[in-house]
């Protein structure tokens, strides 16, 4: 099972005591930030923390991501920097066409051969932040094997559409794009995560945002503050309805497979492999939650 | 030397004066109660007096003598100060200063003990400045640090003899009869002075806001005051008693908060009717929050609430959730003005809080408590007294108190504090031994003391990460490095009391 | 091996808590001179300085004067600051060499 990816943590890489402490909130991801939320003055000095950082911290299963900047405004030494550091993915910030994640991969694998790292190894993700990338979606999340997922910047896009956020509207102005996103990552099989819900006090329409993606099809939320973890988790943690309808499905498999029967059924219904897929994901999440274990 | 119970050396001296620390409950010593000298006022006597210095003089005050005050003013105190400044200008000398505390306000002690005007100290605690004074070796004897349990167990049995008590009074009448509720400058809870009222040869009530005679509601009753003297301010109101105290936002504060509810509410003594002391700020707190949400959702009502309490713990009061507070000392605004308006709201003396020596202190009856840590070791003994350079700066309280009566006693603490870790070797000094500590809890996850075996079978399934003590001391050094131990000198600067009278440990110099 | 030069006065760092701020200038023919004011110099004032001798020494620098002020910054931060300032100070930051820095960086 793909690993979970339900939250995604913002951090700003100039910030040495976050850079620290970052792993302990529970996230499933870590994105540490070179990019937007460095000054310009800062990207040096920024890099080498986060160099450091990620080749001495243990940030246990926490995945640890780092957000690039674009190649020419110093994203090559970020990647030489934080491959050679261990980071697990590459973010790139605003991707327009296949071509931008290529370019940056080259860059990466040239990387990965001078210091001797499994190539490959270093995975990567686009961040869709604009009209030009949200239409290239598909052929963006079919570029590169390295891709894990792709995720929408709404801050950026929205501007480039000359409208706003409307989070007390639904967010419609982003629905499109948000469309366009998860069925790229669909289509290809790899993770589509929804962009920041920048007000950390209204912890309310978080909830029904993060309700709403999950009901599309998104896997994860970025998340801004550790406060908004356990709200985004808790959206993705299945009830125990859910739960027992996962068990109930895998028992049903057991059972068939020990009889040696063809066909599975459960309650009358078959069960075929989308409905094993949705158990199996039920179960890996609830498990995450901490309220299932296997074996109970 | 003397090796004590817990390990720590104490000089041969002070182990024979006040014997060494053999066990949290090893002293069950029966013991007649010490009295205050008692002068006679007839009708028409008026106990008001023009000023502070006609006081100091009428009561008495000699050379060598003992003064005290209460903390219940905390930052906004302007009593100890005021009347310490008149005693030095009136030229006495030699005075033991016997408060039940000393905040950072209390900076002009520094001075008085320079001029020989203080020459010996007790109280719970020494802020920063004061503090670290004292650690660099101003004073000649070293100051005796009592827990609030303890110095009333100490007065009441006569080892602190109070000559002349100051105690300041937001409200009083003619006669002395004060309280902390009304006023301009309430405080709550008067506990700690109402010991010292009953005790000290000479009470003289100082306050800012004379009412007609009969005062009420009555926490020093007349007949234990000799003077009262109205002041124009006995302090900042602002600095008495904050404004809510507010539950911290910091997540990883709030992360050891909601594990630390975890533990209570998976306790074999979370049930109907429990009872539980939270702490003031930070995680300790926050649970309060937390274990409301989940008293709510769990249809669980507390009998009773200890305090050192904040405005939270009487909204939950009002509310329902818990049936009864009893409070020894009031630490905000909607503390104060709980007591005056809510009848289940009770305010009682440090003697009933937490004397080990009495008939019962309201500890014993206590199930869960929430404490901090400066810093905590691999045997589970816990410092709140010293920094982690060495240097006197915190209050051992009513620490050792709570930790030693409640059923459960959990102290919630950060596994670092920048890059200091809170999880050593061994503490700089102890204030609680590890046998009154029963789990750690930090945001990585908690350390149960292995003396509780019960509580390690019961948190078996518990779905916060288990950890030995080691282990948490193992990550903290890993991350921070090994920190080199600080360099004391030889000069005993302070003697750290138990709540029993035995010492459990000494602190020495620092040397710069 | 690397060998850096410290051409003009700079500075990485802030003094936010858990961060060290460095302040490196020349100091040519000299060594290495440093003037730490650390908040736990007592507990890892030591370590402190042997981290900054020790990275100064694997960049190459022979002499340098650093003004540093601490607020409990841990060991990879000080490393990261001491590589940034050095690099700022001897007009590096434009060509990094990831190669050099990884040679003795494990």
């Amino acid at each position: 099972m793909e690993r979970l990816r339900r939250t995604m943590m913002f951090v700003p890489a100039s910030n040495a005591g976050m850079l620290r402490d970052a792993y302990i909130y529970g996230a499933d991801s870590i994105m540490f930030d070179l990019e937007d939320s460095i000054s310009l003055k800062e990207k040096d000095t920024s890099r080498f923390l986060v160099y450091q950082a990620v080749k001495t911290i243990d940030y246990g299963n926490v995945e640890t991501v780092v957000r690039i900047n674009s190649l020419d405004m110093g994203g090559r030494d970020d990647v030489h920097a934080m491959v050679r550091a261990g980071i697990q993915v590459i973010r790139l910030p605003k991707t327009e066409t296949a071509q931008d994640v290529l370019d940056t991969e080259a860059v990466i694998e040239e990387a990965e051969r001078q210091c001797g790292r499994e190539v490959g190894s270093t995975k990567m993700m686009a961040a869709i932040e604009g009209p030009v990338g949200v239409l290239n979606a598909l052929s963006i999340a079919q570029s590169s094997k390295r891709l894990i997922g792709i995720a929408l910047g709404a801050e950026d896009y929205v501007t480039s559409m000359k409208t706003r956020r409307y989070p007390e509207r639904n967010s419609d102005e982003i629905f499109f794009a948000r469309s366009m996103i998860v069925h790229a990552a669909r289509a290809v099989g790899i993770a589509a995560l929804d962009t920041v819900f920048s007000n950390v006090n209204d912890s309310d329409t978080l909830r029904k945002e993060t309700e709403f993606i999950k009901q599309l099809g998104f896997d994860g939320k970025s998340v801004i503050n550790p406060r908004q973890i356990a709200v985004v988790n808790s959206v993705f943690t299945p009830t125990e309805k859910e739960i027992k309808n996962a068990i109930d499905v895998m028992h049903a498999i057991e059972e068939a497979e020990a009889k040696g029967s063809g066909v599975i059924a459960l309650n009358g219904k078959m069960i075929d492999k989308p409905i094993v897929e949705r158990a199996q994901r039920a179960l890996a999440l609830a498990e995450a939650a901490g309220v299932y274990k296997k074996g109970e | 030397m003397a090796l004590n119970n817990v390990g720590r050396e104490i000089p041969k001296e002070y182990a024979e004066q006040f014997g060494t620390f053999e066990g949290q409950f090893a002293r069950r010593h029966a013991y007649k109660r010490a009295a205050g000298e008692v002068t006679a006022v007839h009708p028409g006597d008026s106990k008001m007096l023009g000023s502070i210095r006609e006081a100091i003089e009428k009561t008495g005050l000699k050379d060598g003598m003992t003064v005290s005050f209460h903390h219940h003013f905390r930052e906004g105190d302007a009593v100890l100060n005021m009347v310490m400044a008149e005693i030095a200008a009136m030229g006495i000398k030699n005075l033991t200063l016997a408060s039940s505390s000393i905040a950072n306000v209390h900076e002009p002690i520094i001075e008085h003990i320079k001029n020989g005007v203080i020459t010996n100290i007790t109280s719970s605690g020494l802020r920063d400045k004061v503090g670290a004074a004292i650690s660099r070796g101003i004073m000649e004897n070293p100051v005796v640090i009592r827990s609030h349990g303890g110095r009333a167990r100490a007065i009441e049995t006569g080892d602190i003899h109070i000559d002349v008590a100051f105690l300041g009074a937001p409200s009083a009448d003619c006669y002395g009869n004060s309280n902390g509720s009304h006023g301009n400058a309430t405080c709550g809870s008067l506990g700690y002075a109402k010991l010292d009222a009953e005790y000290a040869d000479k009470v003289v009530i100082v306050t800012d806001n004379l009412v007609p005679y009969p005062n009420t509601p009555i926490s020093i009753p007349q007949n234990h005051v000799d003077y009262v003297v109205q002041v124009d301010s006995i302090g900042d109101p602002n600095g008495i008693a904050k404004g809510a105290s507010r539950i911290t936002t910091n997540p990883k504060e709030l992360l050891i908060a909601e594990n630390a509810c975890k533990v209570i509410t998976n306790s074999p003594y979370y049930k109907e009717g429990f009872s539980f002391q939270a702490g003031t700020g930070g995680s300790t707190l926050a649970v309060a929050r937390f274990l409301a949400d989940a008293m709510r959702k769990d249809q669980i009502k507390a009998s009773f609430a200890l305090g050192g309490l904040t405005g939270h713990m009487c909204e939950m009061l009002e509310e329902g959730l818990i049936a009864k507070v009893i409070d020894v000392q009031s630490f905000d605004r909607d503390a104060s003005e709980s007591m005056k308006k809510n009848e289940n709201h009770y305010e009682i003396s440090a003697s009933f809080y937490a004397n080990p020596g009495n008939k019962g202190a309201a500890v014993n009856m206590l199930d869960v408590v929430v404490l901090s840590a400066l810093e905590l070791d691999t045997n589970f003994n816990v410092n709140v007294m010293t920094g982690s350079d060495g240097l006197i700066r915190g209050a051992s309280g009513g620490h050792s108190d709570t930790a030693a009566g409640s059923k459960l006693s959990l102290i919630l603490t950060p596994l670092l504090r920048g890059r200091i870790p809170t999880i050593v070797d061994n503490v700089n000094t102890i204030i609680t031994p590890g046998e009154s500590v029963d789990v750690v809890v930090t945001e990585l996850g908690i350390a149960i003391n292995p003396r509780r075996q019960d509580l390690v079978e019961v948190f078996k399934n518990l779905s916060v990460p288990q950890f030995t003590i080691e282990e948490l001391k193992e990550k903290a050094y890993a991350i921070a490095g090994t920190p080199d131990p600080i360099v004391y000198g030889d000069k005993v600067v302070a003697l750290i009391e138990y709540r029993d009278g035995s010492l459990i440990d000494v602190v020495k110099n620092v040397r710069e | 091996m690397q060998k850096f030069k410290i051409e003009k006065q700079a500075i990485a760092g802030t003094l936010e808590s858990s961060d060290l701020q460095i302040i490196i200038d020349a100091n040519d023919g000299n060594g290495i001179q440093i003037d730490l004011k650390s908040s736990v110099e007592n507990q890892y004032g030591r370590k402190i300085r042997e981290v900054l001798n020790k990275t100064l020494s694997n960049l190459g620098v022979e002499d340098a004067r650093l003004t540093v002020v601490d607020k409990g910054a841990l060991d990879c931060t000080i490393i990261a600051r001491t590589i940034a300032v050095v690099h700022r100070a001897a007009g590096a930051t434009e060509k990094i060499d990831w190669e050099g820095l990884e040679s003795w960086n494990v």
